[in-house]
């Protein structure tokens, strides 16, 4: 639409000479141009209106219905429904920008810290609607835990980080009990062997890739059911980010886990369901499998075959 | 239309010519960098240098200000004078007349003076203030009454100037401030070995006072410490509280913009506004005293505050986001991922903020002068609620006397006052270090 608005003013430029009648008949045909580009459109906006597979998870421990997010006046998320299934791992996918970031963060009202998020629509967890006037934030982000894109571990020692969640939860009575939540956490983390004997050191002097096996044990050790990843291997190496697919395989036993990522080869490895967006949109969801193996849309099938995102 | 585009650049080495014209490309940019280098240098000798002469200067003046010419005399410090009934009551004691007791001493060292104007100058050497010295001596240790004691005799400041060598014994009389017979004497003195110049304790001990041998700085050090303590115990809780709620809890809509243009205002505002301030407000309407260092930390802390919000708001912005997401991630409530994350890291540039504002502070002198700090004040304040002084009032008070004796004195007070903001500031660049590597 923008392009034609653009071919608009080689007509207007002063220096041509053109004449009255050919100025109406170029006024024609940009018109008919536009009906049949927005009638194209809006076809594949109506296409795209509802979402291709089943949204729906047999044991949802999340579900989002109607979600619209807004930016000021960016709608970045555009009505989407999905479910979050207790121990899946569902991978979102999608190109750049198309709003993955912004809906995981819904999904433990992250985005209430900017100030230009407006989010419509209902996120329940556990037959309660986390946006409801009754939902407590604090709580819900201890249930719903989050691993961020770079490992951002506080500038204090390995263990105040995996024990600073349980202690402002109030969840170990005494020291010995939180020395052994830190313990579970880190190995559960996968990190326990690496950092046992340097819990004291500061965790921001850790490798990337540890850093991020220790975010992990930090979300994990204030018990959350379910955990949200946005790219949590985009800073690391091949064996790091392996070593972090193996513990996501281990975590779905006991957590439900959302992950972001732009590697089509993680989300088949690691998540069993597959979420495509698209411009705000979900375009897609189903098992990882059929998502990759048979798209049901042309959008999907051109994202993962790679011709664009 | 059909501009043909340019292709991909040669490569620098591709000929000989090339890399001689990249050559000398390379030269000019290395020479441009050398000579930059060169006038940064340049800048910071030039820089040292001048604050080499300031503290060579400043030094040169002030140390002399540490010394105090002192006169032996034989006082006898008779039962009769002293304390006539024995009952050695401190009153009676305290109320005796040592400085003539002085002026007797002074007679038995020089017997052939008797004319009454001799005797005014004679006595004018040794200083107006020695009495309280000796009564001091005494009250301390009564048992001394009734004997014949050695003591060491602050001088007059012109004795002081002479023996300093500040005053010329070679001019004509009429340009000296003491004359041929009371030089004489100090020299029949100094032959005997009764001049000499000791460590000037009562520069650190004692407040202001007319005569400049008596004169220190305790009244003006304690006066600016109670107000650095009073704008201390304000300025930074309050700054740092009004730069949380604004930088983190305040939503931002017109009021807390005008809010935030109205602070960084009040930061350039000549203190001097803030005195006037002080004086309507605390003073003419609240009815606290003047001179007092509360008052003036009042004063000092109107004067800090916008400062130190500035600082502590700059700090808080320059903490990565992603600590905060990591707090709030783990499900700390937003009160939490600010006092247990984002303010350990913010700290280091708060206490920053607040020991440079504190330094500007302890340096001030104008909203001073508009509370009545500048009077004359003798006593060394016990509390923030005593009269007193202020560091650079005082020196701005002993700038402004005639005494030739002050201006050295001028010289030594600066210098303390440096010294203070020195510690000051070492004292922030410790702080600092200890947060960074603790937090
Ligand atoms: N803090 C914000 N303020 C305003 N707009 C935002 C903000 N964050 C994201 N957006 C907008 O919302 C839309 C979706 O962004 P989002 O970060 O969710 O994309 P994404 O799918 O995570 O992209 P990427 O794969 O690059 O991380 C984009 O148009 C973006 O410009
Ligand atoms: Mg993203």
């Amino acid at each position: 639409m923008k392009s034609m608005d653009n071919g608009g003013l080689v007509f207007d430029g002063g220096g041509l000479n053109v004449t009255e009648g050919a100025k109406r008949a170029a006024g024609a045909l940009i018109g008919n141009l536009r009906a049949y580009e927005s009638s194209r459109l809006s076809n594949v906006i109506e296409e795209a209106h509802h979402t291709a597979g089943d949204y729906t998870a047999v044991n949802a421990i999340m579900r989002a219905r109607n979600v619209d997010v807004f930016y000021g006046d960016n709608h970045a998320i555009k009505s989407v429904n999905l479910d979050v299934g207790a121990n899946e791992v569902i991978s979102l996918i999608g190109p750049s920008g198309c709003g993955k970031s912004t809906f995981i963060r819904c999904l433990n009202r992250m985005n209430d810290t900017i100030e230009s998020a407006r989010v419509e629509g209902e996120i329940v967890l556990d037959g309660e609607n986390i946006y409801s006037r009754e939902a407590d934030v604090v709580l819900l982000r201890a249930r719903v835990g989050m691993v961020f894109q770079k490992p951002n571990p506080f500038p204090k020692s390995v263990y105040d980080n995996v024990a600073y969640g349980p202690r402002i939860h109030g969840l170990a009575p005494d020291r010995q009990a939180l020395d052994q939540i830190v313990q579970s956490s880190l190995e559960r983390a996968g990190l326990w062997a690496e950092v046992k004997d340097r819990l004291h050191y500061p965790g921001t002097g850790l490798s990337g890739g540890q850093q991020q096996r220790l975010c992990i044990a930090r979300a994990i050790a204030v018990g959350p059911e379910v955990i949200l990843m946005d790219e949590p291997c985009s800073a690391l190496d091949p064996i790091a980010t392996a070593h972090i697919e193996d513990l996501i395989d281990e975590l779905k036993k006991n957590f439900a886990i959302v992950i972001v990522t732009h590697s089509m080869q993680q989300a088949r490895r690691v998540s069993q369901r597959t979420a495509y967006f698209h411009l705000g949109r979900l375009i897609e969801v189903g098992a990882t499998s059929q998502v990759f193996s048979e798209p049901r849309r042309k959008l999907t099938e051109d994202y993962i075959t790679g011709r664009f995102g | 239309m059909n501009r043909q585009r340019p292709g991909p650049p040669e490569p620098v080495a591709s000929s000989p010519a090339a890399r001689a014209e990249f050559g000398r490309r390379l030269a000019r940019r290395n020479r441009q960098e050398s000579r930059f280098r060169l006038a940064g240098l340049c800048a910071v000798l030039a820089g040292l240098a001048f604050l080499a002469f300031f503290f060579l200067t400043l030094i040169g003046n002030a140390y002399t200000a540490f010394a105090q010419t002192h006169i032996l005399l034989d006082v006898e410090l008779s039962a009769a004078a002293i304390d006539p009934e024995g009952t050695r009551n401190r009153q009676t004691l305290g109320r005796a007349d040592y400085q003539g007791l002085i002026r007797n001493a002074l007679r038995q060292q020089f017997p052939a003076v008797t004319r009454r104007g001799d005797l005014r100058q004679l006595f004018a050497l040794v200083s107006p203030g020695a009495g309280f010295d000796l009564r001091k001596q005494v009250l301390a240790n009564p048992g001394l009454i009734g004997q014949k004691q050695r003591f060491w005799l602050a001088a007059d400041d012109d004795v002081d100037m002479l023996i300093k060598g500040h005053m010329n014994r070679s001019a004509p009389e009429s340009q000296r401030r003491i004359n041929d017979r009371q030089l004489a004497w100090i020299e029949q003195l100094e032959a005997a070995g009764r001049i000499e110049r000791q460590f000037n304790h009562r520069f650190f001990i004692s407040g202001d006072s007319r005569d400049p041998e008596m004169s220190g700085i305790r009244s003006a050090v304690a006066g600016s410490f109670y107000m650095l303590l009073v704008t201390l115990a304000l300025s930074f809780p309050l700054g740092v509280a009004t730069a949380i709620y604004l930088e983190e809890f305040a939503p931002k809509n017109r009021w807390t913009d005008l809010v935030e243009v109205n602070i960084n205002n009040l930061a350039a505002v000549p203190s001097i506004v803030f005195g006037l301030l002080g004086l309507a407000l605390f003073i003419n309407l609240f009815g606290l005293p003047r001179s007092v260092p509360l008052v003036g930390g009042l004063v000092l802390t109107l004067m800090t505050l916008p400062v130190v919000i500035i600082a502590a708001r700059a700090a808080l912005t320059s903490v990565p986001p992603s600590i905060r997401e990591a707090a709030l991630g783990v499900g700390a409530s937003k009160m939490q991922a600010i006092f247990h994350h984002v303010m350990p890291l913010a700290l280091p540039g708060m206490l920053t903020g607040t020991i440079i504002g504190m330094a500007r502070a302890l340096g001030e002198s104008a909203p001073l002068l508009m509370i009545g700090m500048v009077a004359f004040i003798v006593d060394v304040p016990e509390s923030p609620l005593d009269p007193s002084a202020a560091l650079p009032v005082q020196i701005y008070l002993w700038a402004d006397s005639p005494e030739r004796a002050f201006v050295e004195r001028t010289s030594a007070a600066i210098l303390v006052l440096l010294a203070f903001l020195l510690v000051m500031n070492a004292g922030a660049i410790l702080l600092r270090k200890r947060y960074e590597k603790h937090g």
